[in-house]
């Protein structure tokens, strides 16, 4: 199993035709996502990449029964993208991109409160479940089927952990990259608590950055619920105070969001943090050791 | 985006919000005329900088006649004023503004942010006003009154209303509350400000409110909606270099290390930083050339990165999704062959056409250390930066 996203998952691409969903949705239809409509308005009635263009994200949605949109449009245009796959009703609105207007989240987190839509980002690289589906721009062949969910603030930091997993051979059920912007549709807590809720999720890897709370309100979810083992990293343990560092919402301000906080507040949730980034595979691979050992000791004890 | 005080007021003026009269200037002589023309008893005169604290640094000083004014103007123009917020190095003062000084009675604390726990915006006010809301959150976190305005609902009366309220301020005043914060929250909202904060809004002797200070930051994201903002840029507070890397979309913040680093990704790059930093050195930069760049950007980039004084080695760190590693190691090789430069670069290659960069880089003849992961990299670039300090 895994969350958010499977085989079963049928989606529609906002702006299919445009030059980057073009690249991407190839990408995503080689790794064998069930791609089953594109939306760019104008173009309805046509094909690309063999698929059936629609003028509007609901008559997409009538037409192939289409479980979850992807939006590649410009930030300009993202907040209404997202709203016409609200409006449509889709369970799931993934959007990758980065630089939306604040004030635009503002609208478009009010339209999701009051709907059963749940948006992934924007500012991100998307969500893949290996092996099953990939709806997002991440290189597909680094990732490997198996039981480590992965959850980030990040795009290539997530690239850098899985491809350590990888390369000790462990395998991820789902990743999910939440986005780097201050208002983001889905938290670490909501992502937190699916990888929980996924019997085939043994362990959890929870990649923070500076910036705001997020990771404190789910490093206490984490300490009264979950059992699973969680591997921590929160990137810009040297970032200076005032300063935003790349993404709108890594900055710390008035002192508050520093890594030095967040790790803290990891360590006491119990989670097994990793100060170096170059050694988050490993600290995965030695606590799924002992949690192994642990569960072999007490079946043999059984 | 940050602007200046006086660019701040000129814009909260024109949504009603009332301010001091008055005008930037740049030179003495300017600064007598405007004192004269403003023929009130005192007249303040206001450092014009993008960083806090000016006060307490010297920056903001009150003069009794326009001669004075004068004087103070040329003491402060030019100067190097160092403030809290604005390092040990400072910044010059290139403009001040003169304005009519008024009968203050109570400063309070106004601000207008978004909340990002919640996704909305967040109206927020202290009776410390003239103190670092910081250090009221610090030291009084009970003082700081917050109102969420929900999208749906927009700012209502009973906002303000509930703020002046809980301020102590006398109904007459709460009545003139009204339509002060309601314009402040407009023009937030019109402006696609990421932060409004006025400290203080003063109560005068005559009963009024006005903003003695302003600080307005543009959201970057939403500039595209406000072309006439572009000129209200100042690039001399900004440092040459990050000014520099924005005219190629390049997400560069100068600091005080010596390794340069070049990553893709923000939280890739800070993390590379970490690394360089548990590897024994320091990182001259953050830098992210994004997903999607080009060979010329990162070109543009490495000619950046070298033009720092400070640097002794350079780390390249990708991990190529959309951004294709030969593409870079193209980059690199193109920028080594344009620009001479002596410092030993790292390079460290991951992901999507790994093998065809590293051929680039092997065939170029360049002098470069290739890495086997990050943490590798790292050492290998501390090491050649001349080990740990």
């Amino acid at each position: 199993m895994s969350i958010l996203v499977d085989k079963k998952t049928r989606a529609v691409v906002q702006g299919l035709t445009g030059r980057e969903g073009s690249f991407h949705s190839q990408q995503m239809l080689d790794y064998g996502t069930k791609i089953v409509a594109g939306v760019t308005p104008g173009k309805g009635g046509t094909k690309h990449l063999g698929l059936p263009i629609f003028d509007t994200v609901a008559e997409a949605e009538r037409q192939t029964g289409a479980t979850a949109a992807m939006a590649f449009v410009p930030p300009a245009f993202a907040a209404d993208a997202i709203l016409e796959a609200v409006d449509a009703a889709l369970p799931l609105v993934i959007c990758i991109a980065e630089g939306v207007p604040v004030l635009d989240m503002v609208r478009v987190a009010a339209a999701l409160k009051n709907s059963t839509t749940r948006l992934i980002g924007p500012n991100c690289p998307g969500i893949i479940s290996p092996g099953q589906s990939k709806l997002g721009i991440m290189p597909g062949f680094i990732h490997k089927r198996g039981n480590v969910g992965v959850v980030s603030r990040s795009g290539t930091l997530t690239y850098e952990a899985v491809g350590q997993l990888t390369k000790l051979g462990i395998g991820q059920s789902t990743c999910v990259g939440i986005g780097g912007d201050p208002i983001i549709g889905t938290s670490f807590l909501d992502v937190i608590r699916m990888f929980n809720d996924d019997p085939d999720t043994h362990a959890i890897v929870m990649i923070g950055e500076i910036g705001g709370h997020a990771e404190e309100i789910a490093a206490d979810y984490i300490k009264k619920n979950v059992k699973k083992p969680v591997v921590g990293f929160i990137a810009g343990q040297t970032a200076p105070p005032g300063r935003r560092m790349g993404h709108a919402g890594a900055i710390i301000s008035g002192g508050q969001g520093t890594a030095k906080e967040k790790y803290a507040a990891l360590r006491a949730a119990g989670i097994h943090t990793v100060q170096s980034p170059a050694e988050i595979g490993e600290t995965v691979a030695r606590v799924l050791g002992k949690s192994r050992s642990k569960t072999q000791k007490a079946k043999k004890r059984k | 985006m940050k602007i200046h005080e006086y660019q701040a007021k000129a814009i909260l003026a024109k949504f009603g919000v009332p301010v001091p009269r008055g005008e930037v200037v740049a030179k003495k002589d300017e600064a007598r005329a405007v004192a004269e023309r403003l023929g009130t008893p005192v007249v303040v005169v206001k450092a014009q900088i993008h960083a806090g604290g000016r006060g307490k640094g010297g920056g903001v000083k009150v003069a009794q006649s326009a001669e004075e004014a004068a004087a103070l103007a040329e003491q402060i123009l030019g100067m190097k004023l160092v403030t809290a917020q604005t390092g040990p190095e400072g910044r010059i003062v290139r403009r001040v503004l003169v304005e009519q000084g008024l009968d203050i009675k109570r400063e309070i604390y106004l601000s207008l942010l978004v909340d990002r726990a919640v996704g909305a915006p967040v109206f927020m006010a202290s009776a410390s006003g003239g103190m670092e809301i910081e250090e009221v959150a610090k030291k009084h976190p009970g003082k700081i009154l917050r109102e969420t305005i929900r999208a749906e609902e927009g700012f209502q009366a009973y906002h303000a209303r509930k703020l002046a309220f809980g301020l102590g301020l006398s109904a007459d005043l709460v009545h003139a509350a009204v339509p002060f914060m309601t314009s402040l929250y407009r023009a937030f909202i019109e402006t696609d400000s990421s932060l409004l904060e006025i400290n203080p809004c003063v109560v005068t002797g005559d009963g009024r409110l006005v903003a003695l200070d302003a600080k307005i930051n543009f959201d970057d994201n939403a500039l595209y909606r406000h072309p006439e903002y572009k000129d209200l840029r100042d690039l001399d507070e900004e440092t040459p270099l990050e000014v520099e890397a924005s005219k190629y979309k390049l997400n560069y913040i100068k600091l005080d290390g010596t390794i340069a680093c070049m990553v893709n990704g923000a939280g890739l790059a800070m993390a590379t930083m970490d690394i360089i930093k548990l590897s024994g050195g320091n990182p001259a930069n953050f830098l992210d050339v994004g997903g999607d760049a080009s060979e010329e950007r990162v070109k543009n980039a490495f000619r950046i990165l070298l033009s720092d004084p400070n640097v002794k080695a350079v780390f390249i760190n990708v991990f190529g999704g959309i951004l294709r590693c030969d593409m870079l190691a193209s980059g690199i090789v193109s920028a080594a062959r344009e620009f001479r430069f002596n410092v030993p670069v790292v390079v460290r290659m991951e992901g999507t056409n790994v093998r065809e960069g590293q051929e680039i880089l092997r065939n170029s003849g360049m002098n470069l250390s290739v890495a086997d992961g990050m943490k590798d990299g790292a050492e290998k670039a501390v090491a050649l930066a001349g080990g740990a300090p």
